[in-house]
């Protein structure tokens, strides 16, 4: 699956977007982010405090509890900030 | 009815007309600017000088985001038109970031809606503000909890 960082995110991590292939036994998204805080530092830095992380899945905003199924992309991000 | 993601400004008069062109139902036009200022909030109380942001989105997340708004406040209001745009990339100081606009026949859900529209795209749009100080530092805006306030009186 496509995982996409922006902001912050993607600075910690070093790259804005990868092609990964989790193991089986990750089905939510709180897995992927235990996963993914194992490929690098900057993963786990990025990754640190889910408090203030958001996560969409397909382009559609989640929470830790969702299951990921078949999703072909995955976002994580700061709290928005558009607008004035 | 109409939602643009784009990098360059936009005409405010040319919009507004564009809209309403040729709708003879409509008897009020609200309309909301956002701008980027020149003092940041610093987060701790201190303000800084901002010479000019980045503002990044989702690409594909953002139009979706904003045409879902767009088609609630339709749903709440008797709009006959609206129109969201909202600039990315790099702006200096001064310069549009984002224009909300509604039509109706009368002018409650026209500056309702508008209203609207920004509070809840504020919160709910892909959109994430990197401020470029004369340091040459750049910082991520971070969120503001009363904007999730201004979102949630909607709700």
């Amino acid at each position: 699956m496509k995982i996409l960082y922006f902001a912050w995110l993607r600075n910690k991590v070093g790259c804005a977007e990868e092609e990964l292939t989790p193991p089986a036994d990750v089905t939510t998204v709180a897995d992927l982010v235990a996963w993914l805080a194992t490929q690098s530092s900057g993963h786990a830095d990025a990754l640190a405090d889910m408090q203030v992380v958001r996560c969409a899945v397909d382009q559609e905003y989640v929470g830790l509890e969702h299951v990921i199924g078949a999703a072909r992309e995955v976002a994580f991000f700061p709290p928005v900030t558009g607008g004035d | 009815m109409a939602v643009k993601v784009q990098a360059d400004d936009f005409d405010l008069a040319a919009e507004l007309a564009a809209m309403r062109a040729g709708n003879h139902n409509i008897g009020a036009v609200a309309s909301f600017v956002g701008l980027v200022r020149d003092m940041a909030d610093l987060g701790d109380g201190g303000r800084d000088q901002v010479t000019a942001m980045t503002l990044e989105h989702y690409p594909g997340m953002t139009e979706k985001m904003l045409a879902r708004i767009d088609a609630e406040a339709q749903a709440r209001w008797p709009l006959e038109a609206s129109l969201i745009i909202h600039r990315h990339g790099r702006l200096q100081a001064g310069e549009q970031i984002v224009l909300v606009a509604c039509a109706s026949p009368h002018r409650t859900a026209a500056l309702e809606a508008c209203h609207f529209l920004i509070d809840w795209l504020k919160t709910e749009a892909p959109f994430w503000k990197l401020e470029q100080t004369p340091d040459g530092d750049g910082h991520w805006v971070a969120a503001r909890d009363s904007d999730t306030a201004a979102t949630e009186k909607w709700r």
